[in-house]
C-alpha cells in the first residue's frame, strides 16, 4: 500500500491516471464524502495498492480532506492498512508552498519519495533546480516526473519499491519555543523550505505570471469579468438544458421501446407489468439524466482543469458570502435550473461541509426543467392567450415568478440555515488562484465518467427501490376488468404500448387508479389538501408526483381518462381539465387552483432522483429527509396562504 | 474570544493599494485563520504583493511565495506587513 499525497493543482490526478491507467475504482470513506481514489501501480517487483489522498495544502486538521489524509497516512482508519511510503508530489512551478506539506509528512516517521512534477513549465520559465542537493538537503529521493510522456515513472516505481520496507528518515524541526507553538512550528517549517529551495534552485524569471496575470486581466476584470462569466454560465446552461435533450429523448424511447419489447415476451401477468412498468421505466426514468449529468461535469471538469472556476468563485464570492454561501456554490445552484441531480453533485468542489450542505439543501428550490410541464399544463389551460397591460403574456409572467419564488425562496432558507442548523463562524477563506493550464483532455473525460457511474450505480438502486414501491401503489390491489398492460403512474417512459383501444386502456386506467392504493391514499389525504383547493384526484397525482415532477402530467391524463400519451400541450388534457367537475357540480380547476398548484411544485420536494443523490451526497439519511419536510411542509404553507387569500381577494 | 490586537495601530494586508509590494511582520487574528494563513504560506519574513481587487471590492487576490492567492478582507485584515 502506497499512498500520494499533495497540493491541489499539483498534477496529483494526472500522475494518479498515469501510473495506475484505467485500473482504478472510487468509492467514499467509510462514513464521509470524501473520495477515495485507489490504483493497482506495476512495479519492479510486483504491484502495490496506490491510493489517491485528496488534494491538501496540510496535514493539520482543519478541513475534512485534511483529515481523511493524516488518518490514511497515520493508519488510523479501519479497512485501509497504513502505507509503506508516500510518493510526494511536488509542484516545481510552486516549491516552498509544497514543499511544507512534505515536511509535514517526512515529520510522520514514515518513507517518503519526492515525485516533482511541472519541470516541463519549470524549465521554460529559465528556472534551474539542484535536485541531488533537494534530494540531500530534504533526505528522501527526489524524481523529477512527467506524467505526460512517462519520462521519471519507471525511476519513480524503482525509487518508490526501495524505500518500501525501509526506516524512514528521521525529520525534526527545531522550533522556537515561544507563546503560539503551533505557529512556531509553521514558522520553523517554512524557514526550513525557504532555505532548501535558495540552496536548491536558480530563479530567473516570473514569465508564468506575467501569462497568467495577462489572461487574468480580462478574465477577472471589474466588468469583463462578470460578463464573461455569465456568458459562459449562459453556455453551460444551453448545454445541459437543449443540447442534452436530443439524447434524452432517445434514451426515454429507448426505455419505451424496451418495456414494450418485455411487455411482448414476458407472459402477460404481474411480473410482466412489475417489469415493465415498475423496474424498465424506473431504471430508465434515472438513466434519461445521464446526458445532463455528463455534460456538467465535462463542463466543470474543463473549467476546474483550466483554472478558471477559482477565478469565478473569486468574481462572486462577495454576492454569495451576504447570504452565508462559498463563491463556489454559484455553479451548482445555476445548473440546478436544468436539474438538481447535477447541481448537487457538483457541491463537492466546496470543501467546508456546512457551506456544502447549505447549498445541497436550496439547490431543488431551482426551478428544474421537470417542473416546466407542470407549469406548460397549468398556463396552457387557464392563461393563455391572457395579457397583462395588453401586451405582456400573462403566462411568461407568471412563469418568470415561479422561477423568482424559487430563487428567493432559496435565499430565505440559506440566510437561515446558515444562522442556525449550519451556523459555524466562516472557515478562512483562503483560495489558491493556480496558473492556468491547457486542460487535460484524459482528466477531463475520466472525472466525468467516474462520476456518471457513481450515479448510476448508487442512486439507481435507492430509485429502482422507491419506483417499485410506487408502481405497487397503484398497481394493488387489482380490479377485476382492468387489462394488464395498465396502469404504471410512476412512469411517463412507458407510452406508446396502445396496443389495445386507447378509449378502452384509458376507461381502465382510470378505474385502477381509482381502486389502487394510491387512489385510497388520494381520497385519505383529501382533507388535508382540501384547503388548498385540490380534490382526491389531484391527490393522486401528487402522490404519484412525489417520483418525479413531471409523472403529474401523464397520471392526470390516466386520471381524467384521456389515455397516458396525452402531453402537456395536449388540448384533450386541457379540456378534461377545465371540464372536470366536483361531486357538487363546481368546477374542480379554477385559474386559482392552477396557479396554486404550481406554487406547490416550485417548493415542493418532489423527486426521488435528487432524494437518493442527497442521501449519497451527505452520506445520512437525515438530510434528505429534513429536505422533504421542509420542502414540502413549506409548499402546503405557501399553496394554502395562496388558495386562501386568493379566496379572499374573490377568486374562486 | 481574542480580538485581533493590533489592526487598529499597524498597516494591514487589506490597507494596500492593488499593485503594491510589502513584507509581512506578523499574522493575528484568531487561531484557525491565523494558523491557515500561515500554513498558506504567509508568515512574518515573507514577501507579498497586492495584485488585485474582486468586482465588490472583496475578495483580494496577493502573490506570496511565487503563487496566488486570494482571501477575504476579514482575512487580511489579520496580516500585518511593512511596505517595501
Amino acid at each position: 500500500m502506497i499512498a500520494l499525497a499533495g497540493n491541489p493543482n499539483a498534477g496529483k490526478t494526472t500522475l494518479f491516471n498515469s501510473l495506475t491507467g484505467l485500473r482504478q475504482k472510487v468509492a467514499n470513506y467509510p462514513g464521509v464524502t470524501v473520495e477515495r481514489k485507489e490504483g493497482n501501480w506495476k512495479l519492479p517487483f510486483g504491484h502495490a495498492r496506490l491510493i489517491d489522498l485528496p488534494g491538501l495544502y496540510s496535514l493539520e486538521a482543519t478541513s475534512l480532506d485534511e483529515q481523511i489524509a493524516r488518518q490514511v497516512i497515520a493508519g488510523e482508519l479501519k479497512d485501509i492498512p497504513r502505507p509503506s511510503a508516500v510518493i510526494a508530489v511536488v509542484d516545481s512551478t510552486n516549491l516552498e508552498r509544497n514543499l511544507y506539506l512534505v515536511t509535514q509528512i517526512l515529520e510522520f516517521g514514515i518513507p517518503v519519495v519526492v515525485a516533482l512534477t511541472m519541470m516541463d513549465v519549470f524549465e521554460k520559465q529559465g528556472h534551474e533546480i539542484d535536485i541531488a542537493l533537494l534530494s540531500k538537503r530534504l533526505g528522501v529521493p527526489v524524481i523529477a516526473v512527467n506524467a505526460k510522456d512517462g519520462r521519471g515513472v519507471e525511476d519513480l516505481a524503482k525509487a518508490a519499491s526501495d524505500a518500501v520496507g525501509k526506516p524512514a528518515a528521521s525529520f525534526k524541526l527545531e522550533a522556537a519555543e515561544d507563546g503560539d507553538s503551533q505557529n512556531a512550528r509553521i514558522f520553523a517549517r517554512y524557514n526550513f523550505v525557504s532555505d532548501v529551495v535558495q540552496a536548491a534552485v536558480r530563479h530567473n524569471d516570473l514569465e508564468k505570471h506575467r501569462r497568467s496575470e495577462k489572461i487574468d486581466s480580462v478574465l477577472t476584470h471589474r466588468f469583463f469579468g462578470l460578463a464573461i462569466l455569465a456568458g459562459l454560465m449562459l453556455l453551460v446552461f444551453q448545454a445541459i438544458f437543449s443540447w442534452a435533450s436530443l439524447p434524452m429523448d432517445l434514451l426515454e424511447q429507448g426505455f419505451g421501446w424496451l418495456a414494450d419489447e418485455s411487455r411482448a415476451v414476458i407472459p402477460a401477468g404481474i411480473l410482466n407489468d412489475l417489469v415493465s412498468d415498475g423496474i424498465i421505466a424506473g431504471v430508465g426514468g434515472v438513466v434519461v439524466f445521464l446526458p445532463q449529468i455528463l455534460l456538467l461535469f465535462f463542463f466543470i471538469s474543463l473549467l476546474e482543469d483550466s483554472g478558471y472556476m477559482a477565478r469565478a468563485a473569486f468574481l462572486l464570492d462577495k454576492l454569495m458570502s451576504r447570504v452565508g454561501l462559498h463563491g463556489k456554490a454559484f455553479l451548482p445552484l445555476i445548473s440546478s435550473f436544468a436539474c438538481a441531480i447535477p447541481g448537487i453533485m457538483a457541491t463537492r468542489t466546496i470543501e467546508s461541509r456546512r457551506d456544502r450542505f447549505a447549498t445541497i439543501m436550496i439547490a431543488p428550490l431551482m426551478s428544474c426543467s421537470a417542473r416546466l410541464p407542470v407549469y406548460t399544463l397549468m398556463i396552457g389551460a387557464f392563461f393563455s392567450g391572457q395579457y397583462l397591460f395588453g401586451f405582456l403574456s400573462l403566462g411568461a409572467v407568471l412563469m418568470l415568478l415561479m422561477y423568482l419564488l424559487g430563487i428567493v425562496t432559496a435565499i430565505i432558507v440559506a440566510f437561515i440555515l446558515k444562522r442556525t442548523i449550519l451556523n459555524a463562524p466562516p472557515p478562512p477563506f483562503l483560495m489558491e488562484l493556480p496558473p492556468y493550464r491547457m486542460p487535460n483532455i484524459r482528466t477531463v473525460v475520466q472525472n466525468m465518467l467516474t462520476r456518471a457511474w457513481l450515479f448510476l450505480k448508487r442512486a439507481g438502486t435507492v430509485i429502482l427501490a422507491i419506483s417499485i414501491v410506487l408502481w405497487a401503489l397503484t398497481y394493488f390491489p387489482r380490479h377485476e376488468q382492468s387489462a394488464p398492460a395498465v396502469a404504471a403512474a410512476g412512469s411517463e417512459l412507458n407510452a406508446g404500448d396502445a396496443k389495445e383501444s386507447p378509449e378502452d386502456d384509458a376507461e381502465a386506467g382510470a378505474e385502477q387508479i381509482r381502486n389502487s392504493y394510491a387512489g385510497r391514499l388520494g381520497h385519505l389525504i383529501e382533507p388535508v389538501i382540501e384547503p388548498l383547493g385540490f380534490d382526491w384526484k389531484i391527490g393522486v397525482a401528487l402522490i404519484a408526483s412525489f417520483a418525479a415532477r413531471e409523472v403529474l402530467v401523464s397520471t392526470l391524463s390516466i386520471i381524467y381518462s384521456v389515455g397516458k400519451e396525452e402531453n402537456e400541450e395536449s388540448q384533450t388534457l386541457i379540456a378534461a381539465i377545465r371540464s372536470a367537475k366536483r361531486d357538487d357540480g363546481r368546477p374542480v380547476w379554477t385559474p386559482l387552483t392552477a396557479l396554486t398548484l404550481m406554487v406547490f411544485f416550485v417548493l415542493a420536494m418532489q423527486c426521488m432522483s435528487t432524494v437518493a443523490v442527497v442521501r449519497r451526497e451527505t452520506n445520512s439519511w437525515s438530510w434528505p429527509l429534513f429536505m422533504i419536510v421542509y420542502m414540502t411542509g413549506l409548499a402546503y404553507l405557501v399553496s394554502f396562504a395562496t388558495y386562501q387569500i386568493g379566496r379572499a381577494l374573490g377568486f374562486e | 474570544m481574542k480580538e485581533a490586537s493590533s489592526h487598529k495601530s499597524a498597516n494591514t494586508l487589506r490597507d494596500l493599494p492593488v499593485g503594491s509590494h510589502a513584507r509581512v511582520t506578523s499574522v493575528n487574528g484568531k487561531g484557525r485563520i491565523s494558523k491557515r494563513l500561515m500554513e498558506m504560506g504567509v508568515v512574518p519574513g515573507a514577501d507579498v504583493r497586492v495584485v488585485k481587487a474582486a468586482p465588490f471590492g472583496d475578495p483580494i487576490e496577493v502573490v506570496v511565495r511565487g503563487y496566488n492567492l486570494a482571501m477575504r478582507c476579514t482575512e487580511a485584515e489579520s496580516v500585518e506587513v511593512v511596505p517595501v
